[in-house]
């Protein structure tokens, strides 16, 4: 390293997905030889950087100098050829194909212009030994491993490509304890090699074992950068925090309401290996939220009692009598009258090409007709008084809804449940992508439905969020209910601590020996 | 678990045809005057494999989650070509040979380029292209006629040392040059992984337009190989919109039957031809069976329901109930 050029500098890197930016002037420098850790919060510009490194997208200003050269890539395959390999979040194998294809994909071994089954056999079992996995089978079907196994295989498909850069982002998140053990081993070595490593995780244990060098990104920027060690958990979390613009939220009852009884409820509720063990109630008038880090599995808990997912164990109970739920149209029912608000309203939520009208009277048009025959007179005063309750901006109810802004929008995927009066309102991750303003209808709105009865469970990847909108919040990881925290707990901290499952006591406001 | 057991899990869908196809022929057969003999063959391999070529073309589209409803007009064209070139000396006749392919090449690579750089569905772009060809096919051949080199579609149509039929040989030559070679190219995997995730490719580096522009070019091909057989039998051209049709759907048919999957990125053109093979034969046992060929179409559709239904017993697993919808 012997204070040589960075191998890898990015400078000023900006880049904006409509109104919203992702990252704002970001530097980064990168070493040969050492394992640098980038860490922040949800949504603080790590996974847009790597894109942007990775040839995934292009930033809108800033420069990349690889070598002390500048260089930029228009896809992922230049980024691999100039030696910048990642690993993604979303795994970037293909189902259908074996292990095998998988790993040489970008650059099949040939022989007679057609790819040499066995050369690509060979290469694949050098890969899956070096990552450790000789366990796979390389004419395995992708599609028919376990997520465990698939992110294995990813990881040995990017050592087949031969990196200079190597860019882990989440990789170990559905690891066994025992492939990360091999997984370090190998990212130890392959650091002893000369390979420059980026390691983005959660885990403050893994970092602390692994980490060369740490930055910490807030909102789209690098806010700082120190050697692996020298800073506490406590400080680290500090840096991750600290936002500088803060929400109005609407004020919270002075209590919450502990004597109702529990509308909605759920015991040991378990699923595939994605939930576990999960209890919880919610009472009428209660805002409760669902934190922890994205992809705990909060969005199955929302789907589970939805009616979505087949093979629940456990109990669910309204009003305190068990129920089964098997499906969406059923949780919707009366008896049970559920409605959930969708992560991604393109797809879950909307018809976009259909009219605002028509989607607004979607999920009642059972209790507005008779006979199979829509009552139009009550249709509109419905829907009259659901676009003056959440003040709807639209050029009118008969343009298509794909029109709106995406506040709107969400406020049409809203409006279109409130519609039938849901007693219990599940809600994923509402105000992903829309304004401020529209954010803070959307609070007073959910207060408002608290205190008129409804029973309201809130997801949220926003702490602040929680943090101003929730009685209690209870934090999800791993799939099990981690840690609740009521009143006056709800701190951006304790949120924090509790996500990255870190124990209060182990970041105490005092010095503490690292991790 | 040994590498046998992946080879024949990757295969099923193959030898489920196989075995279909397998076990109707030899109903038919043995049910027929004639017995299993050279004559029966060859007549069943004759009516076979124009369907098999255009199954073949329309299985390197849908291994790339997209359909070819022009197949059959690119085949209906090429044999209305067929019967204004492929006559002659055998200079000319060759020229016309290389003519009517390089036609069906280009069909092939027009529909691909508006796929892939026009960005229109593969359906809807498919119908447009497929009505232009069968309006060209009808400007050429406005009633049926027209002839061929007969020697050479006597070759073809003919027994190889007696036994063989000549075009079941010749269908083993073109798996063997186009199917073969692409299967295990660069190209023809990356028309896979298009198939089966294109953001999962696209992430990995796959030249994934190429190999999309590859499959649809071949179907092109394919199809028009079928064409020139199709001229190879009848010794006319004709531009019959029903049979296009026909041809395009039963082409969807085998391929499913073939155990080639309609959601891309699975299964092989062998499977498609002992799909198409199949298919063809529940004409043939209804025949010895002496129904009326009434019939026909109603088995055909229960035959294609059972096969369709085979498939979807996957669905029964899935346990988040989104998946359903994937």
């Amino acid at each position: 390293m012997d204070g040589a050029v960075p191998l890898l500098r990015m400078e000023g890197i900006s880049k904006r997905y409509g109104g919203v930016r992702a990252l704002e002037k970001a530097d980064l420098s990168v070493t040969a030889g050492s394992i640098h850790a980038i860490l922040g919060e949800n949504g603080a510009g790590k996974s847009t950087l790597i894109k942007a490194m990775a040839g995934v997208v292009a930033p809108d200003e800033g420069r990349m100098m690889l070598d002390g050269r500048e260089v930029s890539f228009a896809s992922p395959g230049a980024a691999n050829k100039a030696g910048i390999v990642c690993i993604f979040q979303e795994l970037s194998l293909v189902p259908e194909l074996s292990v095998a294809d998988n790993i040489v994909i970008s650059d099949p071994p040939k022989r007679f212009g057609m790819i040499d089954r066995k050369a690509q056999r060979r290469i694949a079992e050098e890969a899956l030994a070096r990552a450790g996995a000789a366990d796979i089978h390389p004419l395995a079907l992708v599609k028919d491993l376990p997520l465990s196994r698939r992110q294995m295989v990813e990881i040995a498909k990017a050592l087949a490509r031969k990196p200079r850069i190597l860019i882990l982002d989440e990789a170990t998140s559905a690891l066994t304890a025992a492939d990360v053990s091999k997984i370090f081993a190998v990212l130890k070595r392959l650091r002893s090699e000369g390979l420059a490593l980026l390691y983005i995780s959660h885990r403050m244990n893994e970092i602390a074992e692994l980490a060369d060098q740490c930055t910490v990104f807030r909102n789209g920027r690098n806010v700082a950068s120190y050697p692996a060690g020298s800073k506490s958990d406590n400080e680290v979390v500090e840096l991750m925090i600290g936002r500088e613009y803060s929400h109005i939220f609407p004020p919270k009852p002075a209590a919450a309401p502990t004597t109702a009884a529990p509308v909605l409820e759920a015991r040991k509720l378990s699923w595939a290996d994605r939930l576990h063990d999960i209890s919880l109630t919610v009472r009428a008038g209660e805002v409760v939220g669902l934190g922890g880090l994205d992809g705990q599995g909060q969005r199955e808990l929302l789907l589970a009692f939805f009616g979505v997912l087949r093979g629940l164990s456990g109990q669910i109970l309204i009003d305190g009598k068990p129920v089964t739920i098997a499906s969406p149209a059923a949780a919707r029912e009366d008896s049970i009258g559920m409605a959930l608000i969708p992560e991604d309203r393109k797809t879950e939520g909307l018809m976009l090409p259909m009219t605002v009208r028509e989607n607004l009277s979607f999920a009642a048009l059972d209790r507005l007709s008779k006979a199979g025959i829509i009552d139009r007179a009550a249709e509109q005063r419905l829907i009259d008084d659901m676009v003056g309750l959440l003040a709807i901006k639209t050029a009118g109810l008969d343009i298509p809804v794909g029109a709106l802004s995406g506040g709107n929008q969400q406020k049409v995927v809203i409006a279109k449940w409130l519609m039938r009066q849901p007693r219990i309102i599940l809600l994923n991750d509402p105000t992903r992508g829309i304004d401020v303003g529209t954010k803070q209808e959307l609070y007073l709105l959910m207060r408002k439905l608290a205190d008129a009865g409804a029973a309201i469970l809130f997801y949220s990847t926003d702490y602040d969020e929680l943090i101003g909108c929730c009685d209690r919040v209870l934090v999800l990881y791993d799939g099990a209910v981690k840690r609740e925290l009521v009143g006056a707990e709800i701190t951006e901290r304790a949120l924090i601590a509790s996500a990255l499952n870190i124990h209060d006591a182990e970041i105490p406001v005092t010095q503490g020996a690292d991790a | 678990m040994k590498d046998w057991r992946y080879w024949l899990a990757e295969q099923r869908g193959t030898l489920l045809a196989l075995g279909i196809f397998i076990a109707m022929f030899a109903i038919y057969t043995s049910n027929h005057p004639a017995g299993f003999n050279a004559n029966v063959v060859q007549t069943a391999a004759n009516k076979g494999v124009l369907l098999a070529f255009v199954a073949m073309a329309q299985t390197l589209v849908v291994i790339t989650a997209g359909i070819d409803l022009s197949v059959g007009m690119i085949f209906l064209l090429t044999n209305c070509l067929a019967s204004w070139l492929v006559v002659g000396t055998p200079m000319q006749t060759t020229l016309g040979v290389i003519a009517v392919l390089a036609v069906g090449l280009l069909c092939g690579a027009i529909n691909g380029a508006i796929v892939i750089y026009g960005r229109l569905q593969p359906i809807v772009a498919t119908i447009a292209t497929g009505a232009v060809y069968y309006g060209i096919g009808l400007l050429l051949r406005p009633f049926p006629g027209g002839s061929v080199n007969e020697n050479l579609a006597d070759a073809l149509t003919g027994r190889v040392f007696d036994v063989v039929p000549a075009s079941l040989v010749a269908l083993l030559a073109i798996v063997l040059v186009i199917w073969v070679p692409f299967s295990r190219s660069v190209l023809g995997r990356a028309a896979y992984a298009a198939g089966s995730s294109e953001t999962a490719a696209y992430m990995s580096g796959v030249p994934i337009r190429r190999g999309k522009f590859a499959a649809y070019t071949l179907a092109g091909l394919l199809a028009a190989i079928g064409g020139l057989f199709l001229t190879f039998f009848t010794y006319t051209g004709d531009a019959a919109y029903a049979s296009g049709n026909a041809y395009t759907l039963f082409s969807i048919a085998a391929v499913v039957l073939g155990g080639v999957s309609l959601f891309g990125g699975k299964g092989s053109a062998i499977g498609a031809i002992f799909g198409a093979l199949a298919f063809r034969t529940i004409g043939d046992l209804l025949f010895v069976f002496d129904f009326d060929p009434l019939w026909q179409p109603l088995f055909q559709g229960v035959i294609l329901l059972v096969a369709v239904s085979l498939g979807a017993f996957a669905l029964f697993r899935v346990r988040n109930r989104l998946e359903w919808f994937l």
